[in-house]
Parts: structure tokens; sequence; C-alpha cells
């Protein structure tokens, strides 16, 4: 594999691993929305 | 829209941190402060991580607001050697992505605010983003030396935001606090401006320096500053804040207004010779940051 192929995969890789993380906090950010939600609501 | 400039054409997929550096973290830092006072001085308070996710749609919004401007603004920013260095301009991202970023990030803020707080703080959020993208970015920047005015208006939603995202309602303090920022914006904005007029000059961006010379720029910073400061100490006599709050705003804004004053008393034409009007741009900053600040702890200690 080329250099630039290399630098090409690093970067995909790293994206992909931070939008794992932001789309589980996603998750958890909206399950907490949820709850306060229906602890206003009560 | 201008799209005289070729850009670079990326070659690779986008790094993260061109994405980050493109919402403009810097500008995003103050807006995210005063967004947070707003919600802060807001007589409810919501459950915590109903405030935090209304802070962070603040915060997303501006990013996607500052996005969309260096989307638009590429050919521009290439003129400029204050923003020459962005990742549009380097190669590192193309127009498309930036603009689907922006987009993305505008609508989805947008409407997490809607979910999250209620859909009055995300009508305002849209219209904050619309009013900096359209208004400011698009309209009034290349046309008028009034753009740092009108404009100003987009940077001064997030208290209002804040305060809504916790109440759901408009009241006068969050109005007070809109009106602090927008008269704001344009004395910290000339004192740049004035410094860094050849920049503006080159891009044949409007700016009073440029369309109205020094001594005009230098008198209207001194002028916007009188209502300012008037605006700023308000919340005391009005009874919205206590006399701590007063006495902090009084000395802030006198210490404003000495410093515009030795803006307006300065000859200088040279950036080398303008310390007063960069003095008075640092400390506007801080200014802000300070006086938001301070209704904060009015509100919750002093108060």
């Amino acid at each position: 594999m080329s250099e630039h192929e290399q630098e090409v995969v690093r970067r995909q890789r790293e994206r992909a691993r931070l939008m794992a993380w932001l789309l589980g906090g996603f998750v958890i950010l909206l399950f907490l929305i949820t709850v306060a939600k229906i602890g206003l609501k009560k | 829209m201008v799209t005289t400039t070729a850009l670079p054409t990326a070659t690779l997929p986008v790094d993260w941190r061109d994405l980050l550096a493109l919402t403009k973290p810097r500008v995003m830092s103050l807006v995210v402060f005063t967004g947070l006072c707003g919600l802060l001085v807001a007589p409810v308070m919501p459950p915590l991580v109903l405030g935090f996710t209304a802070i962070l749609c603040i915060a997303l919004g501006a990013g996607a607001a500052g996005a969309l401007n260096q989307w638009y603004e590429a050919d521009l920013d290439a003129l400029m050697r204050r923003t020459a260095k962005r990742p549009l301009l380097a190669g590192r991202m193309d127009r498309q992505t930036a603009l689907h970023f922006g987009v993305g990030l505008g609508v989805f803020s947008v409407l997490l605010m809607g979910l999250a707080a209620n859909w009055s703080a995300a009508l305002l959020l849209a219209v904050s983003i619309l009013f900096y993208v359209f208004v400011y970015t698009m309209w009034l920047k290349r046309r008028t030396a009034q753009n740092i005015v009108i404009g100003g208006a987009a940077g001064a939603f997030p208290p209002l935001i804040g305060w809504v995202a916790a109440t759901g309602h408009i009241a006068p303090l969050p109005l007070i606090l809109f009106a602090i920022i927008f008269l704001w914006t344009p004395p910290h904005f000339w004192s740049l401006s004035l410094f860094v007029r050849s920049d503006y000059a080159a891009a044949k961006v409007p700016m009073l320096p440029v369309t109205a010379g020094l001594e005009a720029t230098r008198r209207q910073i001194f002028l916007y500053s009188l209502p300012m400061a008037a605006v700023a100490i308000a919340p005391w006599p009005l009874g919205l804040a206590s006399l701590f709050y007063g006495v902090v705003a009084t000395g802030l804004s006198a210490g404003f207004l000495v410093m515009a004053g030795q803006v307006l008393a300065n000859r200088a034409t040279e950036p080398t010779g303008m310390r007063p009007e960069k003095r008075l741009f640092g400390f506007s900053v801080l200014y802000l940051f300070a006086l938001f600040a301070a209704l904060v702890v009015d509100r919750w200690i002093a108060g």
C-alpha cells in the first residue's frame, strides 16, 4: 500500500472511531433526556 | 456568491480536526458562555441534562453558522492574512464537505434543542443561525459598513436562547442581555478592524475604517460605547439585579469608556501605533465575560 493510501485508511479509521463515540454519546444523551422529560411530567 | 478564487482540491478524507476548526471554536467559547449565563440567570432551572443539552445545541448551532460562513467566504478569507490558513484554503477540505457539515450540524442542533428544551428556543436558535448566514454573511458583509451593527444581532441571541430554553418565554432581562451584546459588537469589531484595516481593504470588505476612515471609526466606537455602558448597568436600577452587579457593571463600563476615549484621542494611522485599539479589543472580550459572570454571581450568590 502506498503512503497516500495508508494515510487515507488512517484518516478513515480515525473518523469512524470518532463517529462511533459520538453516536454512542448521542444515544446516552437521548436516554437521559427521555428520563428527565418523564421526570418533569410526573 | 463570489467564486473568483480557485480553491485547492482536497485529495484526502477530511481530518476531524479540520471539521472542528471549521466551527470557529474560539468564537464558540464566547457564544457558549453567554448562552450558559442566559440559562443560569433564568428564574427556573431545567434538569441538569436538559440544561446541558440546550448549551450543547447553542454551541453546535454556532459551529454550524461558523462552518457555513467559511463555506461562503472562502474566496474572501483567501485575501486576508488573518483567515488565510483556514482548512478550505489550505486544500484540506472541499467546499461541498463544508456545506454539508454546516447544514447538517445546524439542522441537528435545532431539532435537538426542540426535543430537549422547547420549540421556542429551537426557533430562536434557527433564526440566529439563518440571520448570521443569510443576513450578515451573504447580504450585509460585502455591501455596507453597517454590516457589523446589524449583523451583531446574530451574536446577541445566545443569552436569549439560554433563557428561553430554561423558561419557555422571553422576559426583560434576557432582552437587556441581547441589547448589551448587540451594542458591544460594533466597538469590539471596529477596534479590531482598525488595526487589520489593510486586510479588509485588500478583500474589499466595506468595514467602517475602509469606507469612512480612521477618525470616523474611532468616533463611532466611542459613541456606541455610551449606550452599551448604559444598557450594561440598566439591570441594577431596573431592579433586575442587585448592588453587586451594579458596582461591577459600573466599574467595567467605566473602564471600557476610558479605553474608548483613548481610542478616540489616538491619531495613529499605522497598526504599530494602535495600542489603544488593541487594548480595547482585548478588554472588550474580558468585559463581556466579566459582565455576564457578574450577573450569574449576582443571581446565585449576591442577589
